[in-house]
């Protein structure tokens, strides 16, 4: 059975957590104050010794990603950090930045110091007002601690409701002060990102996890999780379960074991259909309670470990009506940039529409899976791609639901059922 | 003109925390919606005028992002997470309580201007599902009973507070001011994470 370590997570239960005096109390600072001693090349090796890799959905290796950065060509460097969290079920970059904001801050000038970079961007959602206050105090207290201000200057960058602005390229136009697209790559952000500068892009989990690398060491983050997949990370429950919540744990936990370790699922109900890392990746059933949750065990088994967000959904759910809301959700999203996602999505809701109501053939069926096959992977960026994922997996387990709804003439499910205040006469 | 020789002051502070102007749009249209509202043609316009950008350039920014309104909304803004999760565990039903309950629909304005309706994509809390937010502030695990007594106590002009946030819940534009990065002071306030975020933590410390 593998066990819950909280490392991130390990003083949120202090009423004052979010503070720079419990911050320090807890070595707070020190970590950054020994990066700050070594030469950028070690701390960027000693990140890549670790295997951290990246929290935001694509895993890519930290220290790799640090390593691309041109030095010596006399350019200004940028770090940005991504906290633009809104992929479906992701919820875990949130209640970090309400519990612990300076480990964030901690972890930047880390990073800063190890890409040769003076100035860091955090990107936050414009839709967590209470975030955005606490994340602005900690950086007002970093400063008067001199923390920040003695060769990082750090500013806190207010989003304003787009969801492809969690795409690093559109996140970068957006900071930029542009509407939120994505730009092709190459060049990729580690050569021409904010202002054509040299940038990394970071999730907010991957700098946070930075400072407790360096105070510990390589080794001891290399000594949890996976073969490939190094150290903890945050798994976010949420759905159908008696206890949804944040388990911070080794790469490679399954879901079984989540969700006996938290309460299991809704009483008196079954699992159907959930998603392992938001609602971009490819939707699992039961036949995946085993699988793995590190990034090759979950890529093995169809899908991708994404963000790690567990939306778990029980018998009561229609998954044609899961599916054509997040469909839904895409179609909104789309920038409107790249003809296929614009077009697609759009398609894709109208045919899901009347598959829902009863009025779909089972041809409709076949144009979806047709529509996905050219929305797939020919877009600037993967809100497309991610796009089809739901409908795609979820014809391939509930062909017969589809169908269901087609002979049925509607929906043979009732929406009160999968409500939790069913029963409570609301 | 709608803006102070302060407000001006603190316009400029904005472009200049960015090494390049430009970047400082979406703050300052967070801003203009502090003192307006919401984005209004003069904003645009002085907007546009600060950073040496055509007016159809800053038009172009704030018609793009959903936070940026046309039109006025109400003193508290509410919105109702309708995304699958939230929908499917009570947030369909609670969007169209409210609608039934304040007799407006999506995008719509109380009479009073106390209260406006909106239905938002995810917004990060699915472990406290079904969630709506109020100026962008959290009130988790509502049930439509529980939202429809949320703006009664707007529309009586002492609303509830929010379940992790300030003690209070500052009306819109003072929202907007925090999201233009303006220190309300209201940072300590308020829980450090609900029990869902400590779950696991709970767990491992009991030695599970």
């Amino acid at each position: 059975m593998t066990q819950l370590v909280p490392v991130l997570s390990a003083h949120w239960d202090e009423k004052d957590s979010f503070t720079i005096e419990a911050y320090t109390r807890h070595g707070g600072y020190k970590a950054s104050q020994k990066a700050l001693t070594m030469d950028p090349d070690a701390v960027i090796q000693l990140v890549k010794d670790s295997g951290l890799r990246g929290r935001g959905g694509a895993g890519f290796p930290t220290g790799m990603k640090w390593g691309f950065i041109p030095q010596g060509d006399n350019k200004d460097h940028y770090l940005v950090v991504n906290a633009d969290e809104s992929e479906p079920g992701t919820c875990k970059d949130t209640p970090l930045l309400m519990a612990n904001p300076h480990v964030l801050i901690e972890g930047c000038i880390i990073a800063c110091h190890a890409i040769r970079a003076k100035h860091a961007f955090i990107y936050i959602r414009g839709e967590v007002t209470h975030v955005v206050r606490r994340m602005n105090q900690a950086i007002e207290d970093a400063y008067k601690a001199g923390h920040l201000g003695n060769g990082v200057e750090l500013v806190l960058h207010v989003g304003a409701g787009a969801y492809i602005c969690g795409e690093e390229t559109a996140l970068l136009d957006s900071l930029e002060g542009f509407r939120g697209q994505p730009r092709l790559r190459p060049p990729f952000p580690a050569i021409a990102g904010l202002y054509a500068r040299p940038t990394v892009v970071n999730n907010v989990e991957s700098i946070a996890s930075v400072p407790a690398i360096i105070a510990n060491g390589a080794e001891w983050y290399q000594s949890m999780g996976t073969e490939k997949s190094k150290g903890t990370t945050l798994y976010s429950l949420s759905g159908h379960v008696n206890n949804p919540g944040q388990f911070e744990a080794p790469l490679g936990i399954t879901l079984r074991e989540i969700l006996e370790l938290s309460g299991g699922i809704r009483t008196g109900h079954t699992l159907k259909f959930w998603t392992p890392g938001g609602s971009s990746t490819p939707i699992f059933t039961q036949d995946h309670l085993d699988t793995p949750l590190d990034y090759e065990g979950v890529s093995a088994a169809g899908s991708m470990l994404g963000t790690k967000a567990l939306q778990i959904f029980d018998e009561t759910t229609c998954v044609v009506r899961a599916v054509l809301r997040w469909t839904e959700f895409y179609k909104h999203e789309s920038c409107g940039k790249c003809t296929p996602c614009r077009e697609g999505t759009w398609w894709l809701v109208q045919i899901l529409r009347d598959l829902e109501a009863g009025k779909g053939t089972e041809a409709d069926l076949a144009k979806l899976l047709d529509l996905c096959d050219n929305i797939l992977g020919r877009s600037f960026c993967a809100l497309g791609d991610g796009a089809t994922s739901p409908i795609t997996s979820s014809i391939q387990y509930f062909r017969d639901e589809y169908i269901a709804h087609i002979t049925h003439g509607g929906c043979p499910f009732d929406p009160v059922a999968s409500t939790l205040f069913v029963g409570a006469g609301a | 003109m709608a803006y102070s020789t302060e407000d001006l002051v603190i316009m400029d502070s904005i472009i200049k925390r960015y090494p390049r102007s430009r970047s400082s749009i979406m703050p300052l249209l967070h801003f203009v919606q502090s003192r307006i509202g919401y984005v209004d043609g003069e904003g645009i316009e002085l907007i546009a005028k600060l950073l040496t950008l055509e007016t159809a350039e800053v038009s172009a920014v704030a018609s793009f992002y959903t936070q940026y309104k046309r039109k006025s909304v109400g003193e508290y803004h509410v919105g109702v997470c309708t995304n699958t999760l939230c929908a499917v565990m009570g947030g369909d039903a609670i969007f169209a309580g409210l609608k039934a309950h304040l007799g407006v629909e999506n995008d719509g304005v109380t009479a009073d201007g106390k209260v406006s309706l909106e239905h938002i994509e995810c917004n990060a809390a699915c472990d406290y599902a079904p969630v709506v937010m109020a100026n962008w502030e959290f009130y988790d695990n509502q049930t439509v009973q529980s939202a429809k007594d949320l703006v009664d106590s707007m529309r009586q002009g002492n609303p509830q507070p929010p379940t992790r946030g300030p003690n209070s819940l500052v009306t819109w534009k003072e929202a907007s001011a925090v999201l233009a990065g303006i220190n309300d002071g209201k940072a300590h306030e308020g829980i450090q994470a609900g029990e869902p975020s400590l779950l696991g933590l709970k767990i491992s410390k009991e030695g599970k």
